[in-house]
């Protein structure tokens, strides 16, 4: 593929808001995960919460779309003067030609959750002030997006569960390359409430302490949430060393389980073999790679099998849920956003909780932060219904 | 005006009193009058019997068109990628859901929660139909057709790959129904592809976007179906498909914006 420049991007999640608080929990590794003291949910489970979303406002005319998730995208947009980018990048190349794609896999949902507690008594009838399509539906925060930065271009959610964020880069890499759009906002929300909470809890997946991804004794996730927009442009013909490409992305579908990964991780070792070619990359190519590294043993288990295969074994690599939590269907991109400031920063960062790497695993996985300077650094995003999606991201140099 | 172009070699379709395309085409082309009845979903029957139970109307609808669509074209399911594109998902078990999270015991069925995320049609069909490329997930409200085929179109003009397109919708029960009324269960899939096969008549689309507004169906019945449920948006291409019709349609997509269709000639 062409490779395409990320000219602009953000992350908010349980580490900070934006890209400086989020640099600065990842060099002193820092988890955002508490104990759960979210609404009235009664886990026994840690949690990435995002402080102050509540408290965020919408946009007056966007009124119907308050929910968690578009005040946490709110919140999100306004981080590293993101929102003024997309504006000063629609003035030059024309609203119609900027496409909004972004990942969710919550929604809403939370503000239905609170809905159906407030039913009417005789009627069964959810209250007047419920919005569906600005709450409920799964398109409300591409649709809010795209009318709070007022764009007029293509645009959709992709909700493939957890690898939802990752993917909207191939929707939007194909929208540019078909010339329907010259530039794409792309990026992942997802909100805490009580569906995923318990919804998790009900397979057994959530651990009761922090997460641990890759650690010999790990017992499931931590549920995190978060927003993270990139702005996607072709390439100018130069451009500052220190800029952040997008070189290839890699789709693939397990066939396998809806909520178990193939075992051997056939469909992650395809996803990562098909970003490693449309990046014209070798496998030795990649300095570092951000895991999926939910913390389940099942999952890490079949990651390390796909990595083992395709990268070997001495490739530095992380996860960062860790610290962030597992933010479903916006971790392909805040784990994207991570990656591109570990490339700017030569910073891999440390798998946090992780007390020792299980043996089984026979991964090089960081335990502490290493500073080292990176070209190319690959993100992997693997989710439920067996979508699987990888990235490789590296700097201009 | 970028302009992306497919050959469409097969189509399924079920929806209220369409039990399949060869059905429907007569009624869209004309030949057989249209008479609206409940949607009759066939059952999964690829899927094992242990998958089968857990599945709900809108993974038995997604798994009937594609397997229809596959089917008509000739073509090798699990060779496809797919796009699958969807306003609301699984209403009646995201319902289900929300009583139970409403309720004094929160105990959610780990099969519910498996089943409420979006991509559970896309998930049981790749399982259904041994399919390991890629698949898009999308939802654009009542624009999820239009998404949907400009997704599955770039990825026929760009990576030059056959796709198989589905975009369906199935109602809610009470009380969100009243908020999103969808009516009934429609949906539509498309095997979209680069080159024209050697060995059938196939006709070729090709969409750009346009500020025209969508055209309406002729007959009134079918202009209701149009536009109460956000799959069958596509009433009208497949109308002009059904009457072998070459020449322009525009099918509803964004606020901002509409998809127009030029058919070609079958050949």
């Amino acid at each position: 593929m062409t490779p395409l420049f990320m000219s602009r991007f953000t992350a908010t999640s349980c580490i900070g808001r934006g890209l400086s608080a989020t640099l600065v929990s990842l060099e002193r590794q820092h988890t955002g995960l508490a104990p759960c003291k979210f609404e009235t949910v009664e886990l026994d489970t840690y949690v990435g919460e995002v402080p102050g979303v509540d408290a965020q406002s919408l946009p007056v005319s966007l009124a119907e779309y308050n929910c968690r998730n578009n005040r946490l995208a709110q919140l999100g947009l306004q981080q590293d003067e993101f929102a003024d980018a997309v504006e000063e990048l629609a003035g030059r190349l024309g609203r119609r030609r900027v496409g909004v794609f972004l990942g969710t896999s919550t929604s809403g949902i939370l503000e239905t959750e609170l809905a159906y507690r407030h039913r009417d008594p005789a009627s069964g009838a959810l209250p007047a002030e419920f919005h569906y399509r600005g709450a409920h539906n799964s398109f409300s925060v591409a649709d809010f997006a795209r009318k709070a930065l007022r764009l007029e271009g293509p645009v959709a959610v992709v909700s493939s569960a957890c690898s939802s964020s990752a993917k909207v880069f191939g929707s939007a890499r194909r929208m540019m390359e078909a010339g329907l759009i010259d530039a794409a906002v792309v990026g992942g929300i997802d909100s805490l409430c009580l569906t995923t909470l318990y919804g998790f809890h009900s397979l057994q997946l959530v651990s009761p302490l922090p997460c641990r991804p890759f650690d010999a004794a790990r017992d499931g996730i931590s549920i995190g949430e978060g927003a993270a927009f990139a702005l996607l442009e072709r390439a100018p013909a130069s451009l500052d060393p220190e800029a952040v490409l997008l070189l290839g992305i890699g789709e693939s579908s397990d066939a396998h389980h809806m909520s178990s990964p193939h075992p051997e991780g056939l469909g992650a070792r395809a996803a990562m073999l098909q970003a490693l070619s449309t990046a014209g990359l070798q496998p030795t190519d990649i300095d570092y790679i951000n895991l999926h590294g939910t913390g389940t043993p099942s999952n890490d288990s079949a990651e390390a099998c796909a990595v083992t295969a395709v990268l070997g074994t001495t490739v530095p690599c992380s996860s960062t849920k860790g610290a962030t939590g597992h933010a479903l269907g916006a971790a392909g991109g805040l784990e994207a956003v991570i990656c591109a400031l570990a490339l700017q920063n030569g910073l891999m960062p440390a798998g946090l909780n992780t007390a020792t790497v299980d043996p089984a695993l026979s991964v090089n996985y960081l335990l502490q932060n290493r500073r080292q300077k990176m070209a190319r650094v690959m993100s992997n995003s693997f989710g439920f219904g067996g979508s699987n999606c990888s990235l490789v991201l590296g700097r201009a140099q | 005006m970028t302009q992306l172009s497919a050959y469409v070699r097969g189509i399924g379709l079920v929806g209220p009193g369409f039990d399949d395309w060869a059905g429907a085409a007569s009624i869209l082309a004309g030949i057989t009058p249209y008479s609206p009845r409940a949607t009759v979903l066939p059952p999964p029957v690829a899927l094992a019997p242990a998958e089968r139970r857990r599945t709900g109307a809108v993974v038995r609808l997604a798994l009937a068109i594609c397997f229809e669509a596959v089917s008509r074209a000739g073509v090798v399911a699990s060779e496809l990628p797919t796009i699958f594109s969807s306003s609301g998902g699984d209403g009646y078990n995201c319902h289900e859901i929300c009583v139970t999270l409403a309720s004094g015991d929160r105990q959610l069925s780990p099969t519910r929660f498996h089943n409420s995320v979006h991509n559970a049609a896309s998930g049981y069909w790749s399982i259904a139909a041994n399919a390991t490329p890629a698949s898009s997930v999308l939802c654009a409200f009542d624009a999820s057709f239009g998404a949907g085929l400009l997704e599955a179109l770039t990825q026929v003009t760009v990576d030059r790959t056959q796709v198989l397109l589905a975009a369906y919708d199935a109602g809610y029960p009470e009380p969100l129904r009243a908020t999103r009324p969808i009516p009934d269960a429609f949906g539509v899939a498309m095997i979209l592809a680069p080159t024209a096969p050697t060995d059938s008549r196939v006709a070729q689309i090709r969409a750009s976007l346009c500020n025209d507004p969508a055209e309406a169906m002729p007959d009134p019945q079918l202009e209701a179906l149009r536009t109460a449920i956000p799959a069958a948006r596509s009433l009208p291409l497949l109308r002009k498909l059904a009457r072998e019709e070459p020449g322009r349609v525009v099918i509803d997509y964004l606020e901002t914006q509409r998809i127009a269709i030029e058919v070609s000639a079958w050949r």
